[in-house]
């Protein structure tokens, strides 16, 4: 079952949970005060180290440890929110700033605190507009009800928040595209070293956190951070929402513990394939998938954690699970996600530019049948020319789902060269 | 003269609040924004009186027009119906969506009709990929979004504009 | 000095400091990694992967913190699962860097193959062929075959003009961001960037006009393709069929160094024609640089307009006669005004002619007087720049003081390295009557009025700012704005005093460095040439009025005057100017292109230049007309040969000794490796292998030197007073420079037509309010006795009580002086 209450999505059970009296009434920002009034930010850090808590935006990497690597000479010191949301299949941190958008800023307001800055961004995608000017508005509110400015709680303590909207570019939910973004310039990534908990925005130390990583810290603040290791598995603890999209009859965001089977999310929650059909291949993280061939119905068992997922030659990234059934081609989806990348490198590195544009030429010919059967190799030579050149992961991720989805389903891209044209679309 | 300025003296002031004076380029994006709200487009002055307000160059401030998919360097429809066509929309159908709604408004992909109302084109993920179909609309200084849809749900959208518009330019 | 950093590259061990770049360090063994948007003169990037190579580095042990050995006791070294890229990763101790093994030459092989996707094919056509980085790693590392359809090549705009001076093809481009950086980062103009994403990604320009920037001609340089061509050089010539032939540019006293490239071609008759100018690498002076008036300000050497043949005056006309006749009338026109000799030289005459000049001189009992409106050259010989100075060696706990000039303006190179130095920690203060270029990079912007000068130098001296008096090193330029001779002398006297009293001369880094308006008015300093007081009177004087390379007439309508009542006027000059039409004899002498010579910098470094084209038929080197004059007039001169004349120049100027030609020849290696072998590293900047020069020792350097001691601690009267001017009604008009200006050497070359500084007085609001003039509208002002009518512009950053006008604009003022200015009343013709 979803676990019920939902802990993230909570307005699935309380009503208007986004008015700021709503979210008070139901215990919201008694975190962020009792972290405020009685915790040192070391210990903040300590309390989120010892919940285990892994960012949600993709990579997964431990998010208390992440805060502890900023240096306490160095000085401000900021955090970003990613609210970039732009993986294909990905709608949860959408779903969170609509409907509960009070614990995300808690969730911001703790990070900052934790670690000491006074100034906090949450960077928004361009289409998240209307969301942004609400944000706004609920920002006004917590000044004027005392939760945001100066001196808060009678503390030293100082905070402000702000929203920035994007403009329409997938590489900036990409940390350090993200602060080029931000201070102004273009959305290319930086070299790593330096990292953003070193040199971040404007060449301070900065946290930069998915929306649902914060998200969970009101909880972990609260509830302590032995109840959140309770849930999930060990290397993966606490709840995770899968945004279940694709073929499936009941699309939409699902809140579980990590460790929750493929299974059980597409036919538990998501109301199964349609009628006739069986799923063919399942891509957990987006476009940028390793996408994973359903060739034994056991797969369907796979535990959804990091871990384990890895371990079978994908990733969870961000659990944006798009579901495949044997109507799928899969040359064509092949071809849409390598539009997708094409569409968004950002071109400062030469294998991504070069190499997407090149992959997706060679994906339109394939599905327009006017490929050779050697352009099939091609394509997938060309992917394994781009993989481990690239300045950044988008370039090293465009070729996932081209490497596997040939690997695992060639028959789909010799089909269109066979010359008989493709039968199955998406529909 | 520095039209923006000229033309929202507030709002500027506003958005430069937002970022540590020191770092005013971050209000790039903003004010770009606000320039194209009027034409839904960024005219060339604007891009002057950014770098102006900024003290960056023009060279600068056409360049972010110039990578960000959301600004536009040329007059468009005065709507953008912008639809998804990656790949989790497409699995429920957003590519027929998108054709047959061109073939209602008799224009081609990323045209513009007649009237200079609508622009329609293909778009990447809008994290909406549960309620697919799905397009935005770029217009009026906002983007709204527009789920769950069907051709005859959109085309009964864009009549209603259509009427709104004809209605406020009757009246003036 | 920190411990240096060893790693293995290779297999070959190489020590170097910390922070030096694998790329760098691997460079310096003889090892070449391929790069394209790396440059050594800028920030690493790594955006086009080409230097991916495979770097290990020691295990440490997590727990204990120590080095894992293998079983002979060596450190065992882990490789990462991905190659990385040499230009963003500094050295580590025990490093070990493999950049040949199969897998590094595939990851070539494929971002070359990457890069030549949407490459067009126009090697055939393309300006870069023959010295193009791309095709040199392509033939190197690349693979001989593209499996990329030609008709799925992104085809983008190819003939794009930013601005008029530089071209860009947009499909030539590898998107390696050395332009735009180049831009950002060295000159800080950042009129370049990039537009669109992807593989759309590509270069525009917004600035007005397009790429607005005086240093754009860099860009063609490091660009690894053709995708930036100049358009003086555009389908101009192949590399291969060029010859290299190394120069100097002689339009201001940074003394930049050239290769000019030439050709012999048939259709001008089979001479030797200039087809570019090109850097040459000096790191000691403009490092790899040059700015655009230098790389395109050449064609006047070889105008149509040049003068020819030797003319004498008869009656109201100048015909044109032989040599002999010439040479003859000249003799006879000294001999006849009994010796009363009067020489006037210019600036960008070389060391060698204005010995020459000086030696006749000399003899005949005559003078020899410098055609500058600044004083101070004396001083500068005394605790000027010495050897061992490079201003690319201040930084942290050095100061820099910049007073009464517009550095960008007047000196692009010099402005471009004391920007660096600041960039490095060193104090740079800029003292000026307004806004200039530099101050965005000052540490202190001083702002005083004019005529205020000795006061900021005054301050100076009452120990106010101590990021100057307690710096290690000091220098400070110089300049005329706003000051005439008098005042120019008094400021350059008070600044010696700052130094002497700080303790900032007579060693390297430490002086005066004047900002003249010509390449070689230092040298003519030296030499023991000054200026006159009143130049007006010693012209009027003259008996024999002897010109050589500057326009009294030109400049200055009372100079003008004052030569009509000279008895006796020989010129020698390139082109018929307008004292040349007011002589008796006038010799056509040769450009410095046509000839050898020296000329000594602002900085003090005396450098050869050599022959780039034959000379003109029948024009003869300035130091052979005049030694060829004294033959007529018995007096024995050495004329046949530049060098020969150096010698006697070092034996008997003694800030000269010890130096010859061999010696200015010499050269060193430099850093970075540019050129041929290494285009694709520095550029296609050329290496310098005919000389770098010698610094001039100083005065004070000599035993026995002392300070005068009306210097010390005495400041010298102030010359001017800006409120009793305004007082009076009348405006401080003051000549600035301007870059590009309409002087005989720029405006031969046309493609800089658009840029020329435009006639027009600049105003505060204020002052044109108080004279009844407005934005735009001309104002009427009276220069010598004529009239002038001038377009007004209002600028609020300009000091009150001035106008600005540009030198060298079509508006006679060479030195600055009071003016009334009123507005032109247009009449209504009903």
């Amino acid at each position: 079952m979803t676990t019920t209450p939902h802990l993230l999505l909570r307005h699935r059970e309380i009503a208007n949970l986004d008015q700021l009296e709503v979210y008070l009434q139901h215990g919201g920002f008694e975190a962020f005060k009792k972290v405020v009034t009685q915790m040192q930010p070391a210990q903040v850090i300590d309390e989120v180290k010892a919940s285990g808590l892994r960012g949600r935006g993709g990579a997964g990497f431990p998010t208390g440890i992440k805060w502890s690597f900023l240096p306490n000479n160095l000085w401000p010191h900021y955090v970003v929110c990613n609210a970039d949301e732009s993986e294909p299949g990905t709608f949860k941190d959408r779903e969170i700033l609509e409907g509960n958008p009070f614990q995300l800023l808690e969730g911001v307001m703790i990070a900052s605190y934790a670690v000491q800055a006074n100034l906090a961004y949450i960077y928004l995608r361009g289409e998240f507009w209307q969301i942004a000017h609400r944000l706004d508005e609920k920002i006004a509110e917590l000044e004027k009800a005392g939760f945001l400015g100066e001196n808060l709680f009678g503390t030293p303590y100082s905070l402000q928040l702000r929203t920035h909207l994007g403009a329409g570019a997938y590489i900036c939910g990409e940390e350090t595209a993200l602060l080029e973004s931000l201070e102004g310039k273009l959305g290319q990534p930086r070299l790593r070293p330096p990292f953003p908990a070193v040199v971040g925005l404007y060449g301070k130390p900065t946290v930069i956190n998915n929306v649902e990583t914060l998200t969970n810290l009101p909880l972990i603040l609260e509830k302590g951070a032995a109840w959140y290791k309770s849930m999930g598995t060990e290397r993966s603890p606490g709840v995770k929402i899968f945004s279940l999209s694709g073929c499936v009859n009941r699309p939409g965001n699902y809140e579980l513990p990590l460790g929750t089977t493929f299974r059980e999310l597409i036919y538990t929650h998501g109301g199964g394939v349609p009628e006739g059909r069986q799923v063919r291949g399942i891509m957990p993280a987006g476009a940028s998938s390793a996408i994973i061939s359903i060739t034994e119905d056991r797969l369907l068992d796979t535990p959804m954690d990091y871990e384990s997922v890895a371990a079978i030659g994908s990733q969870l990234g961000s659990a944006s699970v798009i579901v495949l059934d044997d109507s799928v081609d899969f040359a064509w989806l092949v071809s849409k996600t390598v539009n997708f990348f094409k569409h968004e490198s950002c071109g400062k590195c030469t294998p991504c530019r070069e190499g997407t544009f090149w992959m997706n030429r060679l994906a339109q010919r394939i599905i327009n049948g006017r490929a050779t059967p050697e352009d099939i190799s091609l394509l997938e030579t060309v992917a394994n020319q781009i993989a481990g050149k690239c300045l950044c992961a988008l370039g090293e991720f465009s070729v996932m789902a081209v490497t596997t989805g040939i690997r695992q389903f060639r028959s789909d891209f010799e089909h269109h060269v066979n010359g008989s044209g493709s039968t199955a679309t998406g529909g | 003269m520095n039209q923006l300025l000229q033309k929202y003296p507030e709002e500027v002031q506003q958005i430069l609040a937002k970022y540590p004076p020191e770092f005013k380029r971050s209000a790039v994006m903003p004010l770009l924004y606000l320039a194209q709200r009027e034409a839904n487009y960024v005219p060339r002055q604007a891009l002057q009186d950014i770098a102006e307000i900024l003290e960056i160059s023009t060279t600068d401030v056409a360049s972010i027009v110039g990578f960000y998919t959301l600004y536009y360097d040329e007059p468009g429809g005065r709507y953008r119906i912008q639809v998804c066509t990656d790949l989790p929309c497409a699995l429920r159908g957003a590519d027929r969506f998108l054709q047959e709604l061109c073939e209602r408004l008799g224009i081609e992909e990323g045209g513009t009709t007649p009237d200079g109302l609508f622009t329609v084109e293909a778009v990447k993920c809008l994290a909406a990929c549960h309620r697919a179909p799905v397009f935005q609309v770029q217009g009026d200084g906002e983007i709204v979004y527009h789920e769950n849809q069907s051709v005859e749900l959109a085309m009964a959208w864009i009549e209603e504009v259509r009427a709104r518009v004809a209605a406020k330019e009757d009246r003036s | 000095m920190p411990k240096e950093i060893t790693l293995t590259i290779d297999g070959q061990t190489v020590s170097v400091p910390p922070g030096t770049l694998v790329v760098d360090a691997a460079k310096k063994i003889g090892i070449d990694i391929p790069v394209f948007c790396y440059h050594p003169k800028m920030e690493p990037v790594g955006m086009c992967r080409m230097c991916l190579v495979d770097i290990g580095r020691p295990m440490i042990d997590r727990a204990s913190g120590q080095p894992v050995m293998d079983e002979n006791g060596n450190p065992r070294i882990q490789f990462g699962p991905k190659l990385d890229t040499a230009c963003t990763t500094p050295v580590t101790d025990g490093m070990v860097v493999i950049t040949q093994s199969q897998k590094v030459a595939s990851a070539r092989k494929d971002v070359l193959e990457f890069l030549l996707t949407s490459h067009p094919l126009d090697c055939p056509i393309c300006d870069k062929g023959g010295e193009c980085p791309l095709q040199n790693l392509t033939m190197g590392y690349g693979p001989a075959e593209s499996r990329f359809i030609f008709e799925e090549k992104m085809h983008l705009a190819k003939h794009v003009p930013l601005g008029e001076l530089i071209y860009l093809d947009r499909e030539r481009c590898i998107q390696c961001a050395r332009c735009v950086r180049f831009e950002n980062e060295i000159a800080d103009d950042p009129v370049l960037g990039f537009s669109q994403r992807g593989r759309a990604l590509q270069i525009v320009t917004f600035s007005q006009p397009g790429f607005d920037s005086i240093f754009s001609g860099n860009t063609t340089d490091i660009c690894p393709v053709g995708a930036l061509t100049t358009a003086d050089f555009r389908f101009g010539a192949r590399p291969w069929e060029l010859k290299p032939a190394a120069s100097l540019c002689n339009h201001c006293p940074v003394g930049c160094n050239l290769t000019v490239n030439v050709r012999r071609e048939a259709a001008q008759g089979g001479k030797l024609v200039i087809k570019r100018v090109m850097p040459r690498q000096n790191e000691n002076v403009n490092e790899i640089w040059l700015c655009d008036k230098g790389r395109f300000a050449y064609h006047y050497a070889e105008s149509p307009n040049r003068l020819t043949r030797p003319m004498v005056r008869r009656g109201d006309e100048l015909v044109t006669v032989s040599w002999e006749e010439a040479l003859a009338a000249a003799a006879d026109g000294i001999r006849s005004t009994g010796g009363e000799l009067v020489a006037l030289a210019g600036g960008r005459l070389p060391n060698e002619d204005l010995f020459t000049l000086r030696r006749l001189a000399d003899t005949l009992g005559g003078k020899v007087l410098l055609s500058t409106c600044m004083g101070g050259g004396d001083l500068v010989s005394q605790v000027g720049l010495t050897p061992g100075s490079n201003l690319a060696d201040l930084g942290k706990g050095d100061a820099i003081l910049v007073i009464a000039a517009d550095l960008h303006q007047q000196a692009p190179l010099w402005w471009l390295r004391l920007k660096a130095a600041a960039k490095r920690g060193a104090s740079l203060i800029v003292a000026g009557a307004r806004p200039t270029r530099l101050e965005r990079f000052a540490t202190r912007v001083i702002r005083y009025r004019y005529g205020e000068e000795l006061d900021v130098i005054q301050q100076f001296l009452d120990g106010k700012f101590p990021e100057f008096s307690e710096a290690q090193n000091a220098v400070i330029f110089y300049g005329g704005e706003g000051m005439d001779m008098l005042g120019t002398s008094a400021l350059a006297q008070a600044c010696t005093g700052l130094l002497i009293q700080t303790g900032h001369f007579s060693r390297p880094n430490n002086g005066l460095v004047p900002v003249w308006l010509h390449a070689n008015t230092q040298g003519a300093w030296e030499l023991g040439i000054h200026p006159s007081g009143n130049l007006a009177r010693n012209l009027a004087e003259a008996g024999t009025l002897y010109i050589v390379a500057a326009d009294p007439a030109g400049d200055d309508p009372t100079l003008a005057e004052a030569m009509e009542k000279a008895s006796f006027i020989i010129v020698q000059e390139l082109f018929l100017t307008e004292t040349a039409r007011k002589a008796h004899v006038v010799f056509p002498a040769q450009a410095h292109f046509e000839r050898e010579g020296t000329f000594t910098s602002g900085e003090r470094r005396v450098q050869r230049f050599y022959p780039v084209i034959e000379p003109l038929p029948e024009t003869r080197p300035d130091y052979a007309i005049l030694a060829q004059l004294g033959e007529k007039l018995g007096l024995p001169l050495e004329g046949r040969a530049p060098a020969l004349i150096f010698r006697d120049l070092a034996t008997s100027v003694s800030s000269f000794r010890g130096l010859d030609y061999t010696r200015l020849a010499e050269t060193a290696p430099q850093w970075p490796i540019v050129g041929r072998g290494d285009l694709y590293y520095g550029g296609t900047t050329y290496e310098n292998r005919e000389g770098l020069g010698c610094t001039l020792s100083a005065a004070s350097q000599k035993e026995g030197w002392h300070p005068p001691a009306t210097w010390a601690g005495r400041m010298p009267e102030h010359t001017f007073d800006l409120d009793r001017m305004n007082a009076e009604g009348l405006v401080w008009l003051v000549p600035v420079v301007r870059l590009y200006d309409h002087g005989t050497t720029v405006t031969p070359s046309t493609l800089l037509r658009e840029r020329l500084a435009r006639a027009e007085v600049s105003l505060h609001p204020a002052t044109a309010e108080r004279f009844n003039l407005k934005d735009g509208q001309p104002a009427r002002l009276q220069l010598g006795g004529k009239e002038y009518s001038v377009p007004v512009r209002l600028d609020e950053t300009l000091p009150e009580g001035a106008a600005l006008i540009p030198r060298s604009c079509g508006l006679p003022v060479s030195s600055p002086h009071g003016v009334k200015l009123e507005p032109v009343i247009r009449e209504i013709v009903s």
